[in-house]
């Protein structure tokens, strides 16, 4: 009786479910528990929970959002990162007698975390970071179409966070790789939490996803400045724009597939079993139909940080902004059409094979373009090598390496041997590393001026720089060459001691890249410190291009004072060229859109519900589904969402920026 | 193109920006934003009717589609949801007019037709579960219970909003806020009909045939 | 097509209704429910009836009339055009209509290979097994 009961308040959960008998994770969740402690004790003692709450978590503004989805990032990329070299140290000593340090069962959640958190709660929040901060003020916007659903898609996000995190202390995660295939996740093969934590973490995070793909493909349809026709939007705002069209048709995919996963695991349905006409083929053919595009929802938005990042540091208007255009398009559909390049093993024959392996060499070509425009942007240019400009050139020497062991892996046959293999790891993370990564810490140094006023520290940023750069091929290198022996990926343990050099090597290079990663945060650290000495106060500190540059830096919460005209596609630099003058006077209040608590409690009640499923406490899934409605319900009943600043804060802050402006000699 | 405020045409001087302010309408931008939304919809649904395809055969020995399907109960249902449409429509043509009673009429009409609807559907259901034709049978009927399920879910979910809207419209009126939330629940609507066009047409005619 | 958009970027400067997208006079929804239920009632007929032996040709009417008929409901009660928010609605149509028959046909001849190459028990040519 008593057994039914707590079966029926807390569904699975048990005793059992904490990892107690895991030292490495009792040994995490203590410095997790400590550090956590800390951090709230500090924000408590130092009263700034108001201010957290007032001026960041309910905040609608675009530019606070897009910083709190870049420390996201960043917090979840130690996260990633830490799984990263626990499977590199275990691979590395892992042979003949020696088990290493983790089991199988832990290992296995380590590569998927690694996977999955590095994709969906690294990569993605790094790009749609950068593109909720930069594009409204790149297309001279005040805010984005729907403040307080960007608001709502951060949340949403960092609620998938915590359900993966909460996996690491409570019960497990999935064992099953990063995409979950089945039949190995459904319930015959894998009966415990892990699927559910992953099910649950990717649809509630996937919600953000889909919402401000929506919202920022209305912003840059409805609201660029006058004068900005599609053809003059800067190269970024281009890319995002078709990332976003590809998110608003990709994540829709991930979403079905994972409810049909999930009714496979919950109601018993037959979509991917092995008995009663079940496929899982099936279900790795619907999530490629997702994960091709999502390759490019990564990997184009920093192709747009590039094209700036190039131009503006080679002192030149972009070469072939039209054709750069047109490649980004031409990627759009392609991208659909490549799919099947994942599993040309599966055995679907050789005509479809043959099809996708065509596909997927002609995407190549638009992609090859853009590598020549950015050479023929620099061919005579005065280069500067600042900091962002050194990323770019790592990721074009990276990217292109990387692309072409790409095109080598779409040619089925050569596939069949390299499927699978760890040819293949170290193919797509010299993709995703050489141009999201790179392109990421680009963005960071290109566009941090901009978002605090001050410059990051150049010293801390070249050592972090190089670590990167010769960890990454230290590390993959390795990986490529065990990977042409045939060494398959995901293993644990090997028997060959002729292998272990290699792992060692790699090993080395991870270590090389964790003093890439800590010297990043140094740079962070120190430029924080020295802030003074880097300040600009010109809002403009290299030179740039485009309207995000015309304003302070940080810009106002209103961005622009007066809405920018448009006539160039370096508008900027239009503006500069013409010895255009600030305006000082005539200001107006400005419309803008209030803050709202409804994001956050939203997102929250949402974990909760995930988290119910996960453990099957269906009392708490329903009460908090109920309340999801209800609350959401709730909040359409306000009508009054905006407010306008008033006419004195505009000048006061016009004001200052003038002052500064003189102080400073421009 | 695109830009919400044009360019003074003939000024000499190139202006760099506006002097005068034009506010950027509140919800200028809400009808695409719902619209892109719908067809990331439509995408959720092609990937059901995509696996309905692969699995339509895969009945593992149990009941196939011909077997299964009433065309004339199906029949009936289609016309719950064909008359709920032209009646969302007079909603929307009498609050483009102003008259909030006769809007908040039809739209309870609408939302009755759609109930029906639902009930048709919950019955088919039942009826097909007690047959043992339930969606753990086999794969087709896994595809098919969540293909027509899903479509079902959304109808449930549009009649949450229709009831969620009409307080709102006795409330508040016809402001523009409202008018705007009538016509994003008539575009959901009216694609939810679109959807069954879908469904009734492979499900169910192509299945039986 | 240049001409639209500037006119409409014109008319959208004005705010209000200016933007609002085309709704339908009372007269469109009926024909639009007429022309439904035509669509509607032609394929149940056929099948329903057995009207033709050739149960492809039934097939295939029927399919032409969903299609017909999701035309009539995107014009008259969608209320599509070519004008609607720049032709950025009917873009995205176009768009997502592309990638429904990439993803439907892709997944149905990959999965038909597949099952042909796979499992041809399943196909019945290896039932002397």
């Amino acid at each position: 009786m008593s057994d039914t009961l707590t079966k029926l308040i807390f569904g699975r959960l048990t005793i059992e479910s904490f990892p107690i008998h895991e030292p490495i994770i009792v040994m995490t969740f203590i410095a997790v528990a400590i550090g956590g402690a800390a951090v709230l004790a500090a924000l408590t003692y130092f009263k700034l929970w108001g201010y957290l709450w007032k001026e960041w978590f309910t905040t609608v503004d675009h530019k606070k959002i897009g910083i709190m989805y870049m420390i996201l990032g960043i917090v979840m990329l130690l996260r990633g990162f830490a799984d990263a070299i626990m499977m590199r140290s275990q691979q590395a000593i892992a042979f003949g007698q020696n088990e290493g340090f983790l089991n199988a069962h832990h290992y296995d959640q380590v590569f998927t975390a690694h996977g999955v958190i590095m994709i969906f709660f690294v990569a993605m929040p790094f790009v749609t970071g950068l593109m909720n901060y930069i594009v409204p003020l790149q297309i001279g916007a005040r805010d984005v179409s729907f403040p307080f659903l960007n608001n709502f898609s951060f949340w949403m996000t960092a609620s998938g966070v915590v359900i993966v995190m909460a996996s690491l202390f409570v019960g497990e995660f999935a064992r099953t790789g990063w995409l979950a295939f089945a039949p190995l996740s459904g319930l015959d093969y894998s009966p415990d939490v892990g699927v559910d934590y992953y099910i649950w973490a990717l649809q509630l995070a996937g919600v953000g996803t889909l919402l401000s793909g929506v919202n920022l493909i209305a912003t840059i349809v409805k609201m660029r400045a006058p004068g900005m026709g599609l053809m003059k939007m800067p190269i970024f705002t281009w890319s995002a724009l078709v990332t976003n069209i590809l998110i608003v048709a990709a994540f829709p995919v991930l979403t079905a597939v994972l409810a049909m996963l999930s009714l496979d695991r919950y109601v018993g349905t037959n979509f991917f079993t092995n008995t009663l006409g079940g496929n899982p083929m099936m279900y790795v053919n619907m999530i490629w139909i997702w994960g091709h595009p999502e390759v490019y929802i990564l990997v184009l938005p920093v192709f747009g940080v590039f094209s700036e990042v190039v131009s503006t540091f080679s002192s030149k208007r972009l070469f072939g902004y039209t054709s750069m255009v047109y490649a980004l398009l031409v990627i759009t559909i392609l991208s659909y059409l490549v799919w099947l390049h994942h599993f040309f093993t599966m055995g679907s024959g050789a005509s479809v094979n043959s099809f996708f392996g065509i596909t997927t060499m002609i995407i190549s070509i638009p992609t090859g373009a853009k590598i020549f425009n950015w050479l023929f942007t620099m061919y005579r240019g005065r280069i500067r090598y600042e900091l962002p400009m050194m990323w770019a050139i790592a990721f074009m020497l990276t990217f292109t390496i990387g692309g072409m062991t790409g095109v080598l892996l779409a040619v089925p046959p050569a596939d069949f041997v390299l499927h699978n293999s760890l040819f293949l790891v170290a193919h797509f993370h010299n993709v995703i590393i050489g141009a999201v990564v790179f392109g990421t810490f680009a963005g960071i140094n290109y566009w941090f001026p901009k978002a605090f006023g001050f410059k990051l520290d150049r010293t801390w940023g070249l050592v972090s720089f190089w670590c990167w750069f010769v960890g990454f091929w230290v590390a993959f290198t390795p990986l490529y060459v065990l990977g042409l022996m045939g060494i398959t990926r995901r293993l644990r343990h090997f028997d060959d001691p002729s292998l272990q050099i290699w792992f060692v090597i790699a090993a080395v290079g991870a270590a090389i890249i964790a003093v890439g990663i800590a010297a990043f945060l140094i740079q962070i650290a120190v430029s924080v410190l020295n802030r003074d000495k880097l300040r600009d106060v010109t809002g403009d500190p290299w030179d740039g291009r485009s309207l995000e540059w015309a304003t302070s830096s940080p810009p106002p919460d209103y961005n622009f004072a007066f809405t920018p005209v448009v006539h160039d596609m370096d508008a900027w630099y239009d503006m500069k060229s013409h010895k255009y003058a600030r305006p000082t006077e005539g200001f107006q209040p400005i419309h803008m859109p209030s803050n709202t608590w409804a994001g956050i409690v939203i997102a929250g009640v949402s974990t909760v519900f995930g988290l119910a499923m996960v453990w099957y406490i269906w009392w708490l899934a329903a009460l908090s589904f109920v309340a999801v409605i209800g609350v959401a319900i709730f909040h359409t009943f306000n009508y009054k969402r905006d407010f306008h600043i008033p006419v004195e804060e505009v000048i006061e802050t016009e004001l200052r920026r003038t002052a500064d402006l003189q102080a400073a000699g421009a | 193109m695109g830009s919400s405020v044009q360019v003074p045409a003939g000024a000499s001087e190139r202006a760099f920006h506006l002097a005068e302010e034009h506010e950027h309408e509140a919800g200028s931008s809400t009808l695409l934003g719902f619209w892109l939304y719908l067809m990331s919809d439509c995408l959720i649904f092609a990937m059901l009717f995509a696996s309905y395809g692969v699995y339509s055969g895969s009945t593992a020995g149990g009941p196939d589609a011909k077997e299964l399907f009433d065309l004339p109960f199906v029949a009936l249902n289609t016309a719950m949801l064909l008359f709920s449409s032209i009646t969302y429509g007079f909603a929307m043509i009498a609050a483009e007019e102003g008259k909030k009673g006769a809007t908040l009429r039809w739209l309870a009409i609408t939302g009755v037709f759609g109930l029906c609807f639902l009930g048709i559907e919950l019955y088919e259901f039942s009826h097909l579960i007690h047959e043992g034709a339930g969606p753990q049978r086999s794969a087709f009927l896994s595809s098919f219970f969540t293909l027509v399920g899903t479509h079902g879910l959304h109808v449930t979910f549009g009649i949450v909003w229709l009831v969620t809207l009409m307080v709102q419209v006795a409330k508040f009126g016809l402001g523009a806020a409202n008018m705007r939330r009538l016509m994003c629940l008539s575009l959901f609507w009216h694609f939810l009909d679109v959807v069954w066009i879908g469904v009734f047409t492979f499900v169910y005619l192509l299945g039986v045939l | 097509m240049a001409g639209h958009a500037h006119h409409d970027a014109h008319a959208h400067g004005h705010g209000g209704h200016g933007d609002a997208p085309a709704h339908g006079s009372r007269r469109e929804y009926v024909i639009g429910f007429l022309l439904s239920v035509v669509l509607t009632a032609i394929p149940f007929a056929l099948v329903m009836t057995n009207a033709f032996a050739d149960s492809r040709i039934t097939a295939g009417i029927v399919m032409l009339c969903a299609i017909v008929q999701i035309v009539v409901h995107m014009i008259y009660f969608l209320h599509m055009n070519t004008k609607s928010e720049n032709g950025w609605t009917l873009m995205a149509l176009i768009f997502t209509a592309i990638l429904v028959v990439i993803v439907l046909s892709g997944s149905l001849w990959v999965m038909y290979h597949m099952n042909l190459n796979m499992m041809p028990q399943m196909s019945g040519e290896m039932s002397t097994m």
